[in-house]
This record gives C-alpha cells, sequence and structure tokens, in this order.
C-alpha cells in the first residue's frame, strides 16, 4: 500500500484518485465511479454530488490550482477528505485555499497536499491546514520519514494560522 | 532600534538551521537545482554573472554600530573586502561562496540581522523614510509599522509562494522620501479625528511596465493594519498572474480588474477577517514604539549652535559645502543629520569596504547615538549629529572619503550593479556613472544646476530606479550592442512622475555629451527659481529632443 504522511506519521495511503487525464479513460463528469475511498474531481463533484452524499464517508474531492476555494464553499464542511493539486511547488494558491477551506468553510476532515510539492514547504502548509501530505512517487519510506523533520522547520511563527490561530504578539508577554 | 526578544532569535535561528540543511542536501545532490532555487533566494542568494550575491536586509535601513562591524568582519573574511549599498537600502556582497552562506548567516543572526526574503517571490524588505524619527516634516514615525509589518511578513506561511515578487514601503512624513507610489504597496502615516492610520496605494511600481500606485483605502485604521495586508496579499495570491512572469506583478492585476473591482474584492476579503487574532493591539503598537523612542538628546541653544556654525562655516569654504549638500535639518534644536557620500569619483556607487564600515562604526558611536541609516539613493546617513560636532565629523568624513558634498546633485548618482556584476543585464551602468562624475567634475557648475536626479539600470528590472529620474539611463541591448535609452522628466516623491524617452538610444561614448547638451537647453532657458524638473514640466520634451538630435545628424 502507498504511504503518505498522515498527522506527523507514516500512514497507509487508503484513498484511490480519480484523476482527470486527457485520454480515452477519462472520466466523464457523470461516468460511473469506482467503490471504496476515491478522490474525485471537483468537475466529478458538481456534477453527481446529489448521488455521491449517499457514499458520505468515501467521497473526497480534489481541486487543482486554479480552483480555488469558494468553487466548493460551503460542501466543504461535509467532506471527509479535500485534496489540493499543486501543479508545481512554485504555485502557491493552494496555500490560501487550504486557509480559507478551514478557517471560512468550516473544513475539518483531511486536508491533503498532492502533486508537485516539496518538503521544504511542509512547515508552512501545515501551518495553512493541511494535516496530510501525498508525495506520491517522490520519496520512498525511508525518505518520507526524512522529510517528515520538515513540518518541524520552525518552533514558533509570527502570524495567525490554522494551527495557532494567535499570532505572537498576542503571545509574547 | 528593534531590539531582538528571546522569540525573535529562536526564529532567526531556526531559519538559520534550515538553509544550512538545505545547502548540505543541496551540495550533496538530494536537492534538485530548480527546487533549491526558490529557497536560496529567499535566503538572498542569488547566482550573478561571476558569483553569487548575498543580498542582506536592513530593515527600513537601520544599523548600529555592532551591525556595521559584523557587516565589515563578513566582507573581509568571506568576501573580497567590501559591500554595496543597494537601491533597496539593503547591503549586498558580489562576492561568497556558497558552502559559506550558512555561515554567515550564522554570524548576521548573531547581530539581528538576516537575509531572509531579501529575493524571490515573496515579501520582501520593507524600506522606508531615511530620515525616519528625526525629519521636521514628519507627522509619525514610520519605524514601529514597518517592524510590525517586518514580523508579519517574515515567515509567513500563505505568501511564500507568490506570483511575483512584493514590495512594501512607508513613510511618515509630508514629504515622502520612501518613494511609495513606486512600490506593491505604499502606506503613507496619516491622522483623522486624533486617530492614526494609513493611506493605502497599491499596485505601483517600476521595472517593465512602471505604474504609479493608486488609492485604494483613504483611511486604515492602525489596528487594522495586518488583517489589510493579508487581504491585500491573498486576492493577490489568488489572482495574481502565474502564467507569465512578465504580467505577475501585483500592478497587472489592478490594471486588469480596474482599481475599482480590486479594491472591492480586497474589502470583501477584509471583512471576513478584520476582527480576528490578527488586529493589533494597543500593548503591541506600544510595546514596537518602545524601541523606537528618543536618543538622549542635550538641550541646546538653537540660535547659539546656529551662528557658531555660521562662524565656522564662513572661513571653511569647503566645509560650507558640504554643510550646505550634506547636511539636513533635524527637528530636535542644535541636531543635524549628515549624509555621507558613497558616491565619490571612481567608486561604484554605493560601494563601501570593510575598514570604511568600521570607520564609520566608531564615528557613529562618538557621533550618533550608534547608529546610522542606509538610503535607497545608496548613502548612509548619521542621524543625530550634534551641530557643534559638524566641523570635527566633516574632517574625518573627509579623510575617509565621504564628504564629496554632491548629495541631491548630478554626481550623487543611484545606478544598480549592473552587466559588471547582474546577470540580468543588457548593458554595464557602473562605468556610465563614472563617466558621467568624470565629465561633470566641476563642483561649482554641479552646484549651479540645483538638486538634480540622475539614475541609471542596466535592463528594464529598474533597480537603478531610472523611471523617476529627473534624466533616467536604461542599458539596452542592440544585437548584441550596448546601448543606452535616456529618459526625461521622471521624479520620486510627493509628485512621481514617469519620465518619457527622448529618443533612440546612444553608445556609452555618446553618453557624457548627450547629457551636456541637455543640461545646456535647461540652464538656458531655466528661470531663477526652476530645477531641472520644473524646466521640463513647463517645457515639455521638445527643446531638449530637437537640441539633442540636431546634434547627432
Ligand atoms: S536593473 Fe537590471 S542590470 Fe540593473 S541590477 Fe537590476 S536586474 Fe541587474
Amino acid at each position: 500500500m502507498p504511504k503518505l504522511i498522515k498527522d506527523g506519521a507514516i500512514a497507509d495511503n487508503t484513498w484511490q484518485f480519480i484523476d482527470t487525464a486527457e485520454d480515452a479513460n477519462t472520466p466523464l463528469p457523470t461516468a460511473p465511479l469506482p467503490t471504496g475511498n476515491i478522490i474525485v474531481p471537483l468537475a466529478v463533484w458538481q456534477a453527481q454530488k446529489e448521488t455521491l452524499k449517499g457514499r458520505r464517508n468515501e467521497i473526497g474531492v480534489w481541486l487543482n490550482s486554479t480552483e480555488l476555494a469558494d468553487t466548493l464553499g460551503s460542501d466543504a464542511a461535509e467532506l471527509p477528505l479535500i485534496a489540493l493539486r499543486f501543479p508545481v511547488f512554485m504555485d502557491g494558491r493552494g496555500f490560501s485555499t487550504a486557509r480559507l477551506l478551514r478557517e471560512r468553510y468550516g473544513f475539518t476532515g483531511e486536508l491533503r497536499a498532492c502533486g508537485y510539492f516539496i518538503r521544504d514547504q511542509l512547515f508552512y502548509l501545515k501551518r495553512c491546514g493541511f494535516n496530510a501530505f501525498d508525495f506520491g512517487e517522490q520519496y520512498d519510506e525511508n525518505e518520507l520519514e526524512k522529510a517528515m523533520q520538515s513540518l518541524n522547520d520552525f518552533s514558533d511563527g509570527y502570524q495567525t494560522s490554522v494551527d495557532q490561530p494567535v499570532p505572537l504578539f498576542r503571545r509574547r508577554a | 532600534m528593534y531590539i531582538y526578544d528571546a522569540h525573535d532569535k529562536h526564529i532567526l535561528r531556526d531559519r538559520v538551521a534550515q538553509f544550512k540543511s538545505q545547502t548540505e542536501r543541496y551540495l550533496a545532490g538530494e536537492l534538485k537545482e530548480e527546487e533549491f532555487l526558490p529557497l536560496r533566494l529567499q535566503n538572498g542568494l542569488y547566482v550573478q554573472r561571476l558569483a553569487p550575491m548575498l543580498r542582506v536586509n536592513v530593515p527600513y535601513g537601520m544599523l548600529n554600530a555592532a551591525q556595521l562591524r559584523k557587516l565589515a568582519h563578513i566582507a573581509r573574511h568571506y568576501d573580497k573586502g567590501y559591500c554595496h549599498v543597494s537601491t533597496r537600502q539593503n547591503i549586498q556582497f558580489n562576492w561568497p561562496e556558497l558552502p559559506e552562506v550558512p555561515a554567515i548567516l550564522a554570524e548576521l543572526a548573531e547581530v539581528d540581522m538576516h537575509a531572509t526574503q531579501s529575493s524571490g517571490n515573496c515579501i520582501r524588505n520593507t524600506t522606508s523614510d531615511q530620515f525616519a524619527g528625526i525629519a521636521s516634516d514628519e507627522l509619525i514615525d514610520p519605524r514601529p509599522y514597518c517592524e510590525i509589518i517586518r514580523q508579519w511578513s517574515s515567515f509567513h506561511p500563505e505568501f511564500a509562494f507568490l506570483p511575483r515578487k512584493f514590495k512594501i514601503a512607508v513613510t511618515g512624513a509630508t514629504s515622502d522620501r520612501a518613494a511609495i507610489q513606486v512600490h506593491d504597496i505604499g502606506l503613507q502615516l496619516v491622522q483623522l479625528n486624533g486617530e492614526t492610520g494609513f493611506k493605502v496605494f497599491v499596485g505601483g511600481g517600476l521595472g517593465r511596465t512602471p505604474v504609479i500606485g493608486q488609492v485604494v483605502r483613504e483611511f486604515l485604521p492602525e489596528a487594522d493594519l495586518l488583517s489589510y495586508l493579508d487581504a491585500i496579499l491573498r486576492v493577490y495570491n489568488q489572482l495574481g498572474n502565474r502564467e507569465n512572469k512578465y504580467k505577475a506583478r501585483i500592478k497587472i492585476l489592478v490594471r486588469a480588474l480596474g482599481v475599482d473591482v480590486f479594491t472591492t474584492k480586497v474589502e470583501e476579503e477584509w471583512q471576513h477577517i478584520k476582527d480576528g487574532y490578527a488586529k493589533l493591539t494597543r500593548e503591541e503598537i506600544e510595546r514596537t514604539q518602545g524601541f523606537f523612542t528618543e536618543p538622549a538628546y542635550e538641550t541646546l541653544d538653537a540660535a547659539a549652535e546656529e551662528s557658531a556654525l555660521k562662524a565656522v562655516a564662513s572661513e571653511h569654504k569647503a566645509f560650507s559645502k558640504w554643510l550646505t549638500r550634506n547636511v539636513s535639518e533635524h527637528r530636535v534644536p542644535g541636531y543635524a543629520a549628515v549624509t555621507l557620500s558613497l558616491k565619490p569619483t571612481g567608486v561604484a556607487p554605493g560601494d563601501v569596504t570593510d575598514s570604511q564600515l568600521e570607520a564609520i562604526a566608531d564615528l557613529c558611536e562618538q557621533y550618533s547615538f550608534g547608529e546610522v541609516r542606509t538610503t535607497h539613493e545608496q548613502n548612509i546617513v548619521m542621524g543625530d549629529v550634534k551641530q557643534s560636532d559638524l566641523f570635527a565629523l566633516w574632517e574625518q568624513l573627509k579623510a575617509l572619503g565621504f564628504a564629496t558634498p554632491n548629495i541631491n546633485t548630478l554626481t550623487d548618482m543611484i545606478c544598480c550593479p549592473g552587466g559588471d556584476f547582474c546577470s540580468l543585464a543588457n548593458a554595464k551602468s557602473i562605468p556610465i556613472a563614472e563617466d558621467l562624475q568624470r565629465k561633470f567634475n566641476d563642483m561649482d557648475y554641479v552646484y549651479d544646476l540645483g538638486e538634480l536626479d540622475v539614475n541609471l539600470s542596466g535592463c528594464m528590472n529598474a533597480c537603478g530606479h531610472h523611471h523617476v529620474g529627473n534624466i533616467g539611463i536604461l542599458g539596452v541591448d542592440k544585437k548584441g550592442e550596448e546601448f543606452y535609452q535616456v529618459q526625461l522628466g521622471g521624479n520620486a516623491g510627493n509628485d512621481t512622475s514617469l519620465g518619457k524617452v527622448l529618443g533612440p538610444a546612444f553608445t556609452r561614448e555618446e553618453v557624457p555629451d548627450v547629457i551636456q547638451t541637455i543640461l545646456d537647453v535647461f540652464v538656458e532657458n531655466r528661470t531663477e527659481e526652476e530645477l531641472f524638473i520644473d524646466t521640463y514640466r513647463r517645457m515639455g520634451m521638445k527643446p531638449f529632443k530637437e537640441r539633442v538630435y540636431a546634434k547627432a545628424d
């Protein structure tokens, strides 16, 4: 079973990612979906929302970097998992999307980073509300262990954030 | 000056350790070149034409003696014995070795200095007025707010991977010396019904599409500073162009949406967050202000000091010239601010050596409460000198080569590192500055011209602020050859304007004569009270253009 970092530990990835690859197998927004835990593209969620709601705890949604938090809006609060896919690690939109999902749209499930991001971003990602990190093929389990250290690159931060809403200036004393 | 507490020190140490390990991973081949690139940039490290360049932040331009000595040590130990004051008040080292950079950063951290976010697509060092706290036209000292912004922007988890770099400037004076209208965000401290707040400009910037910032808010209460900045940055982070780096600055977004739509988006975002934890507390504002209190000024008799100074000046012509050009008034009677010119002929504008830095450290301890300021014109200011000490200080500055009486004149040019160092350059800029300094070496003529900003950039990125020079010179590449385009009519400050291109570009050899011709037109046509910019604004481009290109035929 593929591994990922979740809540600060190595864990099994128990979710199947449904891609939107542009080939013959592309699931049309209305195509039938596999059973089990799946993470579907936003378009699929939007097209099949009503039926998918029946499967509640098995359906996660992934957003690409141009799909901002308000594309899910209040739906977010009911989902068990949202994955934000980074097309390239320099694309920082996901950091804002994550905060908004957590802070504005009441999302409390697993917030997963996937796609191309790097371990050196883990601390900031965590502060913005991500709690799961799927590096895909990038690292083996050994390397994942090492990468996990970057979650704790800093002992504190100045700003208000998801993991510490009270900014340093209110805690200095 | 702000002093780090245990929290600040801890966070900075974490950063130093983080970059050390990233550098080690890179050198061991565990971190790819393209992944290390933004990480090193966010720690101030560029790879330049000849060697890496390390840009060290000087937050809002303030340096103390210990920091000056540390910079001297770094210049001597890790570099070739000198460093460079940049056009954004920072210090740049041109010859560090990559494997040694983590050690340099650790040394800097010992004196509360860093290179955090001095480059890269993130929030850069906040700049301010070099006369903050001492200018007679200041309403409110901007430095405490700059420090609050520095902390908020440092390691901001949401905004480390923006579409493009992001620069903020703050002024608290009626005369804007921080060029706030050509920054991504410009903040002007204002008061309304006894309450302190900011007028907020967004979307200014130089570079290849120069734009003057637009007002998005007339009055932002000071307590809302950080939440409002968060709102602006969040709108930009989500909607800024990420496809084309030439269209990625916030000025392009503001223009694309229109300032009204942009402002509405910011205000909507802000409504959600304005009453959250980011709201500044009275205690925090006062705590930070507490670091920028007045030094122990003596009570002096202004009239007596003034006449004593006049007496000395009347006997020493050179001193008197220096007083006029390099010394500015201070809001406290009997004190003055002294600008050390880093623009003597033959030295690259803004360069300063290790032993000069140490000498400045000694002098500022002796004469100016142990602090100096760097300026975006690439000079250094001693802010709090007693008028009665000016003569003694002048003699020492002369010996050190800092007393060239040329501040704000033609030879006090702003000049980027250009083709001698910078890998982005189209053309060299430092040799042009030197050509001009050599051509215009008659100080009486230079004084007679009055205040005149000549700004040089080696390419469209405009680090030398050529758009806002009264005369701007821009290096361009024509079929692989270095040419120079001349612009006229730019101005920084309250009535910011962008220069217009005079016409076809010139060779390096032609530039000094072209500038001479432009100045001839000015001198022949000016009225008694006019500076160059006034004459240009009255007469327009035509007479300059006609004369310059007539001659070329
Ligand atoms: S203006 Fe161009 S040449 Fe000059 S320092 Fe900036 S990028 Fe380099």
